[in-house]
């Protein structure tokens, strides 16, 4: 039985770079179930957000509470990047990897992998390394490498910001399943489409703080802010 | 140019009826350089992986030493070396000097720096490439290590393979603790100089052929294992 992380809390998380803040401070909760969108423009701070409720940005004040110890919500967490990054290794070694850092056994940790490989339809490609994959195989990997040890909640940050509508819609898919599957999903994206489509809640950024946080319907009904309004009719937001 | 080819020919004979001295000297060079390569390895290429990721106070300093030691005078190390092993020093009791581990120790001390040194650098790339992918993995500074040394093997390899550049053909460390004993400690460098300051530049330039032969083979054979400069290999 595995003891749940979530609820987190972030209270007055505030990160800077050389001095100057990039984020916040902000407030914010997440719960057992759904999907979060993050929206913003460039710079509003979504990726630093992520990155610091990962442990990846170390945060200057406020704090994290997961319902575990840190070590053990780390454990439980996985990231997937806008770039996806490919060991230079096979495919199968690239799946696998996971879980052989978890001490699971050569046997098992391959069986998975090729039972992911199926899952995403790269199979074909197991033996071949990673790196000369196409962009959204490469991303497909990414997200699957991700999932292999069932984390409990998943960050993406625009893992579909350079893809092609049909790999955008298996990366959805993927992530659908993920999410009924029970892992909780936390993803940035520019996309409002690809917000609409996915997203249980929103939370809207900008210049490093959370403008407006509402669930889904609620937020493209008719958003509390004037600057997620614009965004929402396609004007350009700055 | 008549002494060059003298030489080749020379070397071309000596290799052509399996010269008995020259099959136990060449054997005798592979063996005192490869033990040399293996211990220098085993300690530079994890030092540098982990000089690669860990971050610390002088980490700058340690960095630039050891790319300064790269250039390490081998006659100054021989020395040193020398006076460690020899009966009045502190590791005189071993016995160890004038022997072929004395002349491994030595290498293993002018080749460490510069498989480290340039293992580093291999691995900082890969270092960059992996760092935000194996800090969200919550690996250990262990499994890192570990994942960026089999990761880099290629390059890794061409770090161990300067290494061994650098020991064959290495002469003047060696020459003091090793002494160029025939039948002993005599290797392809030390019985180049030998002929050499015997006057007998055919033979001399014989075995120098037979030493690039070598050093030549050794890289060709690993490159050819490590299956480098193949597609989709790295």
């Amino acid at each position: 039985m595995v003891t749940p992380i979530l609820p987190m809390t972030l209270q007055g998380g505030v990160v800077k770079r050389r001095g100057k803040t990039v984020l916040g401070p902000v407030d914010l909760t997440v719960s057992m179930r759904g999907f979060t969108i993050f929206l913003g423009p460039n710079g509003s701070g979504k990726t630093t957000l992520l990155r610091a409720l990962h442990g990846l940005e170390r945060l200057a004040t406020g704090q994290i509470a997961w319902q575990v110890p840190l070590a053990q919500a780390q454990l439980e967490q996985a990231f997937v990047f806008q770039t996806p990054i490919m060991m230079r290794r096979s495919v199968r070694d690239n799946l696998a990897y996971p879980l052989r850092l978890n001490g699971t056994s050569k046997a098992q940790a391959t069986a998975a992998a090729e039972d992911w490989a199926e899952r995403i339809g790269l199979s074909q490609f197991l033996d071949q390394p990673a790196p000369q994959l196409s962009g959204g195989e490469k991303q497909k990997l990414a997200l699957a490498r991700a999932l292999i040890r069932t984390p409990q909640i998943l960050f993406l940050d625009e893992p579909c910001a350079n893809l092609d509508g049909r790999a955008t819609r298996e990366i959805e898919t993927i992530l659908k399943d993920a999410q009924a599957s029970g892992t909780r999903i936390l993803m940035a994206t520019h996309d409002i489409g690809q917000a609409k489509r996915l997203a249980d809640e929103v939370v809207f950024l900008m210049h490093g703080k959370i403008i407006e946080s509402a669930a889904a319907a609620t937020f493209f009904a008719g958003p509390a802010s004037p600057q997620a309004a614009q965004l929402l009719k396609g004007d350009i937001v700055e | 140019m008549g002494e060059i080819w003298e030489g080749l020919v020379a070397g071309f004979w000596l290799v052509i009826t399996l010269d008995a001295d020259l099959v136990a000297i060449t054997l005798r060079s592979l063996h005192v350089t490869l033990t040399a390569v293996m211990i220098a390895s085993a300690i530079g290429l994890p030092f540098g992986a982990w000089l690669a990721i860990q971050r610390f106070r002088h980490r700058r300093a340690t960095i630039a030493l050891l790319n300064a030691l790269m250039g390490l005078p081998p006659v100054v190390v021989g020395l040193i070396v020398y006076l460690l092993l020899s009966r009045s020093g502190p590791f005189g009791v071993f016995g160890l000097l004038f022997t072929p581990t004395a002349m491994i120790i030595a290498q293993v001390i002018i080749i460490t720096p510069l498989i480290a040194s340039i293992a580093h650098q291999a691995i900082r790339d890969v270092w960059a490439e992996y760092h935000d992918l194996l800090l969200s993995l919550s690996t250990s500074k262990w499994q890192r290590i570990k994942t960026l040394l089999w990761d880099g093997r290629r390059a890794l390899m061409t770090a161990s393979l300067a290494g061994f550049g650098r020991a064959i053909g290495e002469v003047g460390a060696i020459m003091i603790v090793g002494g160029n004993i025939d039948n002993a400690t005599r290797v392809l460098t030390t019985a180049i100089a030998l002929e050499t300051g015997k006057g007998d530049f055919a033979l001399a330039l014989g075995l120098g052929f037979i030493l690039i032969g070598l050093a030549v083979t050794v890289n060709l054979v690993i490159h050819t294992i490590g299956q480098t400069e193949r597609e989709g290999k790295w």
